[in-house]
């Protein structure tokens, strides 16, 4: 029984916070826009009981999705995303590996403190901290005026509404996402492998590439999903810091909402945007399972 | 000791008595009203006001279609009004609950009468045109003395933007006034629904797109005052309040604002109350005490622009009534045009067309 309830808990909370809001817009996904409340037809006439269920059903269509695919917009806005989202994480990586790695190889005391400093700024909240990026990156901002006055450059850079401004702002934001997983999994790490693979002769680097990484991997991975998702559907920075050009698909589907009046069709952008998150992971696990499976 | 005590317990019955107190939501434009009215309207009526901001009518439609906003009173504007009362968002208001509508101005109840018959859902609030701000030392400083400061060739014709662009060009994030402004230029019908004739717009906008450093509907007040900008395309009190903001800072910024040469749009912001409002009761007496002349008097004064209250206007101050930028003559009335709202399918190839000329794709 006490078996059954600790499966039960995590699955209703699936179904109540994953399922039931994914089949809402899904549903509405398949309707047609209309000027009424809600903006979308059609709409389920309990009254009528089943007949009016089957009514309903018969009027949803895949015409929104067709729609998808006609105009190019929508998959050079996802492309993009994609591209931002993995080059995002990449960056992410390289900067929170080192980080992570530091606190892991910091004397004991330390540690709860370095924790501390990692997870401080989210005590901001997380839109004055973009903003802040805007008072910094700006062409009269925080940064030009310090690299005009050492002298570095005589122009200002312009980086803010570029698309580098995009990059600064989601590895700075998710950075703590990379660098908490990577530390608990580093900090599990048993020295006396890497004491072992010294003795066995390899140097300090290859011990590193050998054992700590390949031991680190599932923080790695854990640390990137964690980046990666919210990035793909970041609507906040871009259109903080990045410029009118920055084309991206959470800015589609603010667009499709908010100025078309079109929530079918947004809808419909959503179902896509997690497909193409949901299928890269299902592959994932299937191919961790083959591999664990082939390990014993 | 003792008086901790009691300040504690005075304290707790002012939160009790604030909870107690009705509430009145009002969802309203920001920068749009003297925020002394806010309180004002507090102390005269013993309501709480809870009063929210936006900057684009989108927000405000969407929340509209989706029901429950909560709000009691919202500001949208003519075109969006009419589709939004088709789509049953709104109540019709108890005129027998709004004394101070004798005060309203037929000049303008006529022309929002197109967008609301009989003005049966809303009053005026402020009206409008939509325009050229500019910074008049830098502009004349890119294209010399003879700049067309108050022709739409200053921000359509590429020759001039391309001058522009160094000093910053800011356009309003929203097709509806933009497209317009663009088929006004060459000449079309700019409330037309054809979308061969406003694909024209696109040629107009494409062309000087590289030059507009960015489409906003609200940044641009400041962005002007301070000198940040040279030209912004943007709707005419929030240019004047740059124009105040600047000789307030003494930065030696002296803006100006002109309805286009051409024809500007004319644009009428209305009150109104949604059909699930909590409060309607509360809801009236607000749109009551927007109508008291001294009232709207006082919030014209402060966001420089007209309303449709004709008993105001012996309260305006000169800069305002007397400005023709704000209430203008009639030689510039005739001038004004106004716009209808978009049906679905077109509105779909305009908001696909401002994505292209803003993102390129």
């Amino acid at each position: 029984m006490r078996r059954f309830l600790l499966i039960f808990t995590p699955y209703v909370w699936l179904l109540a916070l994953f399922l039931v809001p994914f089949l809402i817009v899904l549903k509405i996904s398949l309707s047609d826009t209309a000027l009424a409340i809600p903006p979308y037809l059609p709409v389920i006439e309990w009254s009528e009981g089943w007949q009016g269920f089957k009514d309903f059903l018969s009027q949803l269509d895949f015409e929104n999705f067709t729609w998808l695919s006609q105009d190019d917009l929508y998959w050079k806005a996802y492309l993009s995303s994609l591209k931002i989202a993995a080059l995002s994480t990449l960056l992410t990586l390289l900067v929170g590996y080192p980080i992570a790695y530091g606190m892991a190889q910091a004397p004991d005391e330390w540690r709860p403190t370095l924790m501390m400093l990692v997870i401080l700024p989210f005590w901001t909240s997380f839109l004055i901290r973009v903003y802040s990026w805007m008072g910094i990156l700006g062409n009269e901002g925080l940064l030009n005026q310090f690299l005009l006055w050492t002298g570095v450059i005589s122009e200002p850079l312009h980086i803010m509404n570029t698309p580098t401004a995009v990059y600064i702002g989601i590895v700075y934001t998710y950075l703590p996402f990379m660098i908490l997983p990577i530390y608990a999994a580093l900090e599990k790490l048993d020295s006396s492998l890497l004491e072992a693979a010294e003795d066995l002769g390899c140097s300090r680097l290859s011990a590193f590439w050998l054992v700590t990484i390949p031991l680190s991997k599932n923080g790695i991975i854990a640390g990137s999903f964690l980046v990666f998702i919210p990035a793909l559907g970041e609507f906040v920075i871009p259109s903080l810091l990045g410029g009118s050009g920055t084309l991206m698909i959470g800015k589609v589907l603010w667009e499709e909402f908010f100025s078309n009046r079109d929530w079918p069709v947004a809808s419909a952008v959503a179902v896509v945007l997690l497909l193409i998150l949901i299928i890269p992971i299902i592959l994932f696990q299937r191919n961790e399972q083959k591999a664990r499976e082939a390990d014993q | 000791m003792k008086n901790r005590f009691l300040a504690a317990t005075a304290g707790l019955a002012l939160v009790a008595g604030a909870a107690a107190a009705e509430e009145v939501r009002v969802y309203n434009w920001s920068d749009y009203i003297d925020d002394s009215l806010l309180t004002k309207f507090e102390e005269e009526t013993g309501l709480d006001l809870i009063y929210d901001v936006f900057d684009s009518n989108e927000v405000l439609e969407t929340k509209m279609l989706a029901g429950g906003s909560g709000y009691d009173v919202v500001v949208p504007s003519g075109t969006f009004l009419q589709r939004q009362i088709t789509a049953g968002a709104f109540q019709k208001l108890d005129k027998s609950k709004l004394p101070n509508i004798e005060n309203m101005w037929d000049v303008i109840e006529e022309r929002t009468a197109k967008y609301d018959p009989d003005n049966a859902y809303s009053i005026n609030y402020m009206w409008g045109t939509t325009g050229i701000g500019v910074n008049v030392g830098k502009v004349k400083e890119a294209l010399g003395d003879g700049a067309p400061i108050g022709s739409l060739a200053l921000i359509f014709d590429p020759a001039n933007m391309e001058k522009l662009a160094e000093c910053g060009v800011h356009f309003l994030d929203a097709p509806v006034e933009m497209i317009p402004a663009a088929l006004k230029y060459i000449g079309e019908d700019p409330d037309s629904h054809d979308p061969d004739v406003i694909a024209k717009a696109e040629d107009v906008l494409m062309g000087v797109r590289p030059y507009v450093q960015k489409f906003h509907s609200s940044e641009y007040i400041n962005a002007l005052a301070n000198g940040d900008i040279c030209v912004a395309f943007g709707w005419s009190g929030d240019i004047l309040q740059a124009r105040d903001r600047a000789i307030e800072a003494d930065n030696g910024v002296e803006i100006a604002y002109n309805a286009p040469s051409e024809g500007a749009l004319m644009w009428f912001d209305q009150m109104a109350i949604p059909v699930d409002a909590p409060n309607p009761e509360g809801a009236h007496v607000f749109l009551n005490f927007i109508m008291d002349a001294q009232n709207i008097a006082t919030a014209s004064n402060y966001v420089y622009y007209a309303n449709g209250n004709k008993a105001s206007q012996p309260m305006l101050v000169e800069d305002v009534i007397g400005d023709p930028a704000v209430y203008p003559d009639e030689e510039t009335l005739k001038n004004l045009y106004t716009t209808t709202p978009y049906e679905a399918k077109v509105q779909r190839v305009v908001t696909r067309l401002w994505t292209k000329i803003k993102s390129g794709t």
